[in-house]
């Protein structure tokens, strides 16, 4: 990140009207205030982060400046006038553009038709396709905006989608950019990358918003921060004058450990082993292409990676509901791949527990009360039976032990999982599977959409059953967590280990090379050598799809 | 919580979706020249003032709380279970096997087997559509829509050909021995001296269906695979993380669902027609999907939505009786509830939540 600089700002002195001020919003779901009285000045030419915990307000702030909802209170001025913003294309007029978390592209059309979907200039569309390649070569080479016109939308990497979603909003002539969360799904060169697209885009003038929850982010690209606390704007500051530890404190509220206090780790013998384990998914693309790997009793093992590099399949195998070839042996004993054993109450028989990765999906039944959720996939047990029935009473109890111990709130086990922060379903989840007392704990997106206060919490009880002698298989996007929390790292890229590597003897650099595919060409400036290997990918994939 | 209180949203909302399809029904019956008051109060005449009205509602309550069982447990497990129809009509021929070819010493032992057998030719016909779901992904509501047309065929040909005493005309069945007939409520309740429920064809399959109740809540709340079930409903992803298997899952569920609809068929060939005729379910497998719509796929629900739907038909039969009023007329009163309170259920529940919401901010 070093090739970033700040120059050709405005200067911020000048008596320049604000890109958007807002004023006094306030905005309300039935009694959950989620924005309050919150004013925020942004200066054109700047870029400036919002940043907060899950539920503190920034998507409801962006979705009243792109037109989605309608504050109770408050005005919005841009460029120093007056507007109201009553719908997205309000918002769009006002030259807003908004890059969304999970992209709005229609990923059978081209980069072409997508881009011109909405702003067609015409009941024909050539003319309007073939002004749209012209102005997407000027902002290619205007802002390093590189992508294929004529590829299509599921052809593209993630990374290179995004790219799209931000040409979109340009040619809509957007000068003010919102992006929500944009370095989620991306690997770290990738996030390089776009960091590099958005300093282009600030030096020629445009306006950005980032949102994000993560501190490296901010102090890395922004210019002023703002943060956001329980609907509440809490503090705006510039990026210079302030640190990490400094910005934590602000979101939580109190001071946070950022990093995991851990002892050394003293691995004893190979509780899981898997040899040449290959999964083919249902369309018949091989996702996993013969992992080998071992963790061993009291040992974090991270998995590294960018989100659907078959993480999510070897967690599916281990956890019994995919079927694979190769060995899986857990004590010393091979587990059924395919066969009548082969599901999640053989696995949890065999002491694996499992964090997955979307509670919200697999891990919780968001209907099912609190005390249902913390008896699921255990709950067969006898313990929770009495004759034929179910032992509710029993559950309940249990419940109620495991809200006190992990302190969950609200500290209800009649509530619906729904009706929980995700910082306290991840908590309903973790106790379960940690209280089982398992053998091997797989643990999937542990934090994922959970507040640092959560995080902090979640992280001691996975490092505090590592001490207690259990092995531990951790796959996480998120690299700072890897970093932290593995013993041993695997880096995971299109279905293969691309090797390993013991966390004080590497760095993000390197893992992010791995995570790309690339095994190390010290020589070869990074973003080009991902570039290179992203390209060939695509064309491979293209290929594939005829 | 943006919510308002459960009894509102279990009470409130089909009692004023009730009385909307009331005033729309009242301004159909003004259009045709009927005063809308009288009408109604004949109806409540007709079925809830003398026990013999009682012993109609009843009946079709009977009908409609095994079909809406039915569709309420099928849908636990997200699968919508439009065949009630179709189970019911082959479950009758469960019934009817039964009846005819065991000797049975008494009608309690013949109740016993006729309802094995209702569940489970129902079931049976409920098991193919489960099978193409759950194994081949073939879409529930088309196979078991279809599977009604073939059960109608296939219980015309068997009723035709094979099961019609030499030298009846209509396509039906013998009369069940005498052994195999179910008390009816006029058996039960009637003395000498007060005659009850006289002619009625309420009979004690009733309580068999307040006692389905039972078990399907018990069920649905209380067991394992109540539980698995639920989860798979709500989740499938989440189901097959827990290890429950969904596509054993799903056949058991739509056994149960079609063994329930089975049931009904105990109630009108055994317990009325004594017999089997072509067309006894008369769309009671139909009524099912709004009983459990409007029952919330709750047995509680479901029993209090039968009873209603029972008062409608011996209601509406009565007003096609005693009145201009022209059956046709009755399908529309019973088109508009099964509208209101199933299909624009939204469009009360959200201005009420609404009136909720408003006044919980007035307070605090």
């Amino acid at each position: 990140m070093s090739g970033l600089t700040n120059g050709g700002r405005p200067d911020q002195a000048a008596p320049v009207a604000p890109a958007i001020e807002l004023k006094g919003i306030s905005k309300a779901f039935g009694p959950v205030q989620a924005n309050k009285d919150i004013s925020i000045r942004v200066m054109p030419g700047t870029i400036h982060g919002i940043i907060g915990e899950n539920g503190a307000g920034k998507s409801t702030l962006m979705s009243i400046l792109y037109g989605f909802y309608k504050a109770d209170a408050g005005e919005i001025f841009i460029h120093g006038k007056k507007t109201e913003i009553p719908d997205s294309q309000a918002a769009i007029a006002a030259g807003i553009g908004m890059v969304f978390q999970h992209f709005k592209l229609v990923e059978n059309f081209t980069v072409l038709e997508n881009v011109i979907l909405g702003a067609e200039d015409g009941p024909l569309l050539r003319p309007s396709l073939a002004k749209a390649r012209g102005v997407l070569k000027q902002l290619a080479a205007e802002y390093e905006l590189n992508v294929d016109p004529d590829a299509l939308i599921q052809n593209l990497s993630v990374g290179h989608q995004q790219r799209v979603e931000i040409l979109k909003s340009l040619y809509r002539q957007a000068d003010i950019l919102i992006l929500d969360e944009p370095t989620g799904v991306l690997t770290p060169a990738e996030a390089d990358h776009l960091f590099r697209i958005l300093d282009n885009l600030r030096r020629e003038g445009k306006t950005i918003i980032l949102i994000t929850h993560k501190l490296r982010e901010i102090m890395e690209i922004t210019d002023t921060v703002s943060v956001m606390r329980r609907g509440e704007m809490t503090a705006t500051v510039k990026t210079s004058e302030t640190d990490p530890p400094h910005l934590a404190e602000l979101m939580v509220g109190r001071k946070v450990l950022l990093r995991v206090d851990k002892k050394p780790a003293t691995p004893g013998k190979n509780v899981l082993e898997v040899r040449n384990l290959r999964v083919v998914d249902d369309k018949g693309v091989e996702r996993l292409k013969g992992i080998d790997l071992t963790v061993r009793a009291g040992e974090i093992v991270g998995i590294a990676g960018v989100s659907g590099n078959g993480q999510s399949e070897l967690l599916e195998v281990l956890g019994g509901y995919a079927d694979g070839t190769g060995e899986i042996i857990m004590n010393g004993e091979s587990l059924d791949l395919t066969g009548k054993h082969s599901d999640g109450q053989s696995r949890r028989a065999r002491g694996i527990a499992h964090v997955p990765e979307d509670r919200q999906r697999e891990g919780l039944i968001m209907d099912y009360f609190a005390w249902e959720n913390a008896a699921f996939g255990y709950h067969r047990d006898p313990r929770f039976r009495s004759g034929i029935l179910t032992n509710n009473r029993a559950m309940i109890e249990d419940t109620e032990r495991k809200i006190k111990k992990f302190d969950v709130r609200p500290p209800n086990p009649y509530l619906t999982a729904k009706n929980f922060s995700g910082g306290n379903q991840q908590k309903i989840v973790v106790a379960r599977e940690i209280e089982r007392d398992p053998d091997l704990l797989l643990v999937g997106q542990p934090t994922r959409g959970v507040d640092i206060g959560a995080i902090e919490f979640i992280h001691q009880q996975i490092v505090a059953l590592r001490d207690e002698g259990k092995a531990i298989l951790l796959v996480s996007v998120e690299l700072d967590e890897i970093l932290s929390l593995s013993d041993r790292i695997a880096v995971m890229f299109d279905g293969k280990i691309m090797g390993e590597r013991l966390p004080d003897e590497t760095d993000q650099k390197e893992l992010g090379l791995l995570m790309a595919g690339i095994e190390g060409d010290p020589d070869k400036p990074l973003i080009e050598a991902v570039d290179e290997q992203l390209h060939a990918k695509e064309a491979r994939e293209a290929k594939k799809n005829g | 919580m943006d919510r308002m209180p459960a009894w509102a949203d279990a009470v409130l909302v089909p009692l004023i979706s009730l009385l909307l399809a009331a005033f729309l029904s009242a301004l159909v019956i003004i259009a045709i020249g009927e005063n809308p008051i009288d009408a109604f109060k004949l109806m409540v005449d007709g079925a809830l003032m003398r026990s013999s009205g009682w012993g109609y509602t009843l009946y079709y309550a009977t009908n409609f709380i095994f079909t809406g069982l039915a569709v309420a447990v099928a849908f636990h497990a997200r699968m919508f279970n439009i065949g009630g129809e179709g189970q019911a009509m082959i479950g009758g021929l469960g019934v009817a096997l039964v009846c005819l070819y065991i000797p049975w010493p008494h009608w309690s032992l013949a109740l016993l087997g006729s309802c094995l057998g209702a569940a489970i030719f129902g079931a049976a016909w409920a098991l193919i559509p489960a099978y193409l779901q759950a194994r081949r992904g073939s879409h529930i509501v088309i196979t078991t829509i279809m599977f009604n047309f073939i059960a109608a065929a296939f219980l015309n040909y068997v009723l035709v050909n094979l099961l019609r005493p030499v030298g009846a005309m209509d396509p039906a069945t013998a009369k069940f021995p005498e052994a195999t007939h179910l008390p009816t409520f006029q058996d039960m309740f009637s003395t000498a001296a007060s005659p009850m429920f006289r002619g009625a064809p309420a009979n004690v399959t009733f309580f068999l269906a307040l006692l389905a109740c039972l078990l399907v809540w018990l069920l649905i709340w209380r067991t394992r695979l109540g539980y698995e079930i639920r989860a798979l409903g709500h989740s499938e992803p989440a189901a097959r993380y827990a290890g429950i298997n969904p596509v054993r899952t799903v056949i058991i569920a739509m056994l149960i669902s079609g063994g329930l609809a089975g049931l009904m068929s105990v109630n009108t060939t055994q317990g009325e027609a004594e017999r089997l005729i072509l067309n006894s379910i008369e769309g009671a497998g139909f009524i099912g999907i709004a009983v459990a719509l409007m029952g919330r796929n709750h047995p509680l629900g479901v029993l209090l939505a039968a009873m209603l739907f029972g008062f409608l038909y011996q209601g509406g039969a009565e007003l096609a009786l005693w009145t201009n009023i022209p059956r046709e007329l009755i399908v529309v009163i019973q088109a508009l509830v099964i509208l209101f309170t199933g299909a624009l259920d939204n469009m009360v529940r959200i201005p009420l939540e609404r009136i909720f919401l408003a006044f919980r901010r007035g307070n605090s």
